[in-house]
């Protein structure tokens, strides 16, 4: 038998399931975002800053999920402050301390390049935060972010291996695969958003080429996941395993390449569909390995 | 810091009495669940059925009969947390509410958990879990403050058949090794300890007899810590970046080279 199969489930359900789908969205469209800024063209910003705006609503919406799934939500600062003497509490060997450290720094950074997008397009008529969309402050902010967002689109995955539950902990590869997904997932929101954003064509079409072969990459070590298991086989053959087949190796993965290869089979409507399914896919891979480890 | 303390159990002598459940809710003044109705398990006589946040002493009983049930033996065995010298749930903890005592046990402080339930699941033997009254995750803390006082744990001083026995680590181990000696000549040539060395988990706190397989009694046979994972799985996420930003960087490169390209013919 199993020696993880002892543990209990923590019962983290459907707001920890759309965390890590938001927050993976949120940090893959900073890391997005800042890539066009840092090494784009001059027309890539409008859609820079549509990454950053999706950034910051999607970094709020993770800090709200995830005080709300606390059992004590007025002692959410606990994860930061020790409630007793006052003193910052970072455990670097606990995933969720460092990662509420990250989600803390990565909702700064998303915050600031908001306002200074919004500032930019002039929305907003304050001078100071356009500053940080140019020079040396500019291209600082989006490196520190960059790298930020993509350490919170990742941790969810360690986090979840730093636990005894079977499945989860059974291998290294749900860091790696959350990243993946928070970056093709990322890639289909602005694809999609695009539609009603003014953007440039050509970071169109590397938004699509990036997501094309991220889903590649994704299939691979989702494939890789799912075989890597010699212990726990029923999971494959229960909800969780059907949902990973069905929902994200064909629905989420394989129809948007599909799509990619073949743009003509849905005609105009191809991009729009492929990124709504790599959008449903990256949903359902959250839902599939958060919930299906808890009810075995 | 004091010399560790905890408890050893031995499962040969205990009588399913359940004095220790009680006496654990009656000190730490644990609320009965469902307002104290009479619920049954419907498969077993065990009807407190698992370790939890109300409930930090399990009296488990493990019925073994044949099918027509004409031979048969229970195991009984008061389960409750190991206070492992390695704790999986401290390590995760992000509070910093899960604390080492100075008796080397592992305490949680209801005043600081916020509720998280990260320690639940990194836990390898299933013993914590979230009080609904008090909504922060609970356990058994050996009776931090009867310690604290000099007197033992409410359900050590309850057992009436002294299966739970508390003292200094050291010295419930020799009584321990030398209950084994004791079992083996008389012919339980299955009896052994679990826990009492440094092998699982550094060593458990709180470590029994057993007088068959672990996995009989409910427990895991190598529990393991959650970290134990922790560098390979990280160090995988940051290739992974590394190569998702190389291939965002290649896009816009060969985007660039096209561009130029076009604009050269």
């Amino acid at each position: 038998m199993l020696d993880t199969l002892f543990t209990k489930p923590p019962r983290w359900e459907w707001l920890i399931v759309w965390y890590f789908f938001l927050g993976g969205i949120a940090g893959g469209s900073y890391f997005l975002a800042a890539l066009l800024d840092l090494w784009g063209d001059e027309r890539d910003r409008s859609t820079a800053r549509l990454g950053y705006y999706l950034a910051f609503i999607g970094v709020v919406l993770s800090g709200l999920l995830l005080t709300i799934d606390l059992n004590r939500p007025e002692r959410f600062w606990h994860m930061l402050i020790m409630s007793e003497r006052g003193w910052p509490v970072f455990k670097y060997w606990s995933p969720m301390s460092i990662g509420s450290w990250a989600l803390l720094l990565f909702g700064g950074f998303a915050s600031i390049s908001a306002f200074a997008a919004l500032a930019e397009e002039g929305t907003l008529r304050w001078s100071w935060p356009r500053a940080m969309r140019r020079g040396v402050a500019g291209k600082t902010l989006a490196i520190l972010g960059g790298l930020c967002g993509f350490f919170v689109a990742s941790y969810t995955g360690v986090l979840l291996t730093v636990t005894n539950r079977p499945m989860w902990t059974d291998t290294n590869l749900l860091g790696l695969l959350f990243l993946l997904s928070a970056a093709s997932t990322a890639a289909a929101c602005l694809l999609l958003l695009s539609h009603w954003w003014t953007t440039f064509a050509p970071t169109l079409q590397w938004l699509s080429w990036f997501d094309n072969h991220v889903l590649w990459l994704e299939l691979l070590v989702l494939m890789s996941f799912m075989l890597w298991f010699g212990t726990v086989t029923d999971w494959r053959l229960n909800m969780g395993g059907l949902m990973l087949l069905l929902g994200v190796v064909l629905v989420g993965i394989l129809t948007p390449l599909v799509l990619h290869a073949r743009p003509g089979l849905l005609g105009k409507a191809s991009p729009l569909v492929s990124a709504a399914l790599v959008l449903c896919g990256g949903f359902v891979l959250r839902a599939g390995i958060v919930l299906s480890a808890q009810r075995l | 810091m004091a010399e560790p303390m905890g408890f050893y159990t031995d499962t040969t002598v205990c009588i399913g009495c359940k004095a220790c459940e009680v006496a654990c809710k009656e000190w730490n003044q644990l609320p009965a669940t469902q307002g104290g109705a009479n619920t049954l398990s419907g498969n077993s006589y065990d009807n407190t059925r698992q370790l939890d946040g109300m409930h930090w002493r399990h009296v488990k009983f493990i019925e073994q009969f044949t099918p027509d049930r004409a031979h048969g033996r229970w195991l009984m065995m008061s389960d409750v947390c190991k206070h492992c010298v390695q704790a999986g749930c401290l390590e995760v903890c992000p509070t910093g509410a899960i604390i080492r005592s100075e008796f080397d046990t592992v305490v949680i402080q209801a005043d600081a958990c916020n509720g998280c339930r990260a320690c639940i699941t990194a836990c390898p033997f299933g013993v914590i879990e979230i009080n609904p009254v008090s909504k922060t995750a609970q356990k058994c803390t050996l009776c931090y403050d009867r310690m604290q006082a000099g007197l033992e744990p409410a359900c050590a001083k309850a057992c009436p058949t002294d299966s739970i026995q508390f003292g200094t680590i050291s010295d419930l181990r020799g009584r321990a090794q030398q209950r084994v000696q004791q079992l083996h000549d008389r012919g339980e040539t299955r009896a052994y300890l679990y826990g009492a060395d440094e092998n699982i988990l550094g060593g458990l706190n709180s470590f029994y007899l057993l007088v068959d397989e672990p996995e009989v009694y409910g427990l895991p046979r190598h529990p393991r810590l959650p970290t134990r994972r922790l560098t390979w799985s990280t160090a995988f996420a940051a290739v992974g970046a590394v190569v998702v930003g190389m291939l965002g960087l290649l896009g816009l490169r060969k985007r660039r080279m096209e561009t130029v390209a076009r604009s050269e013919m």
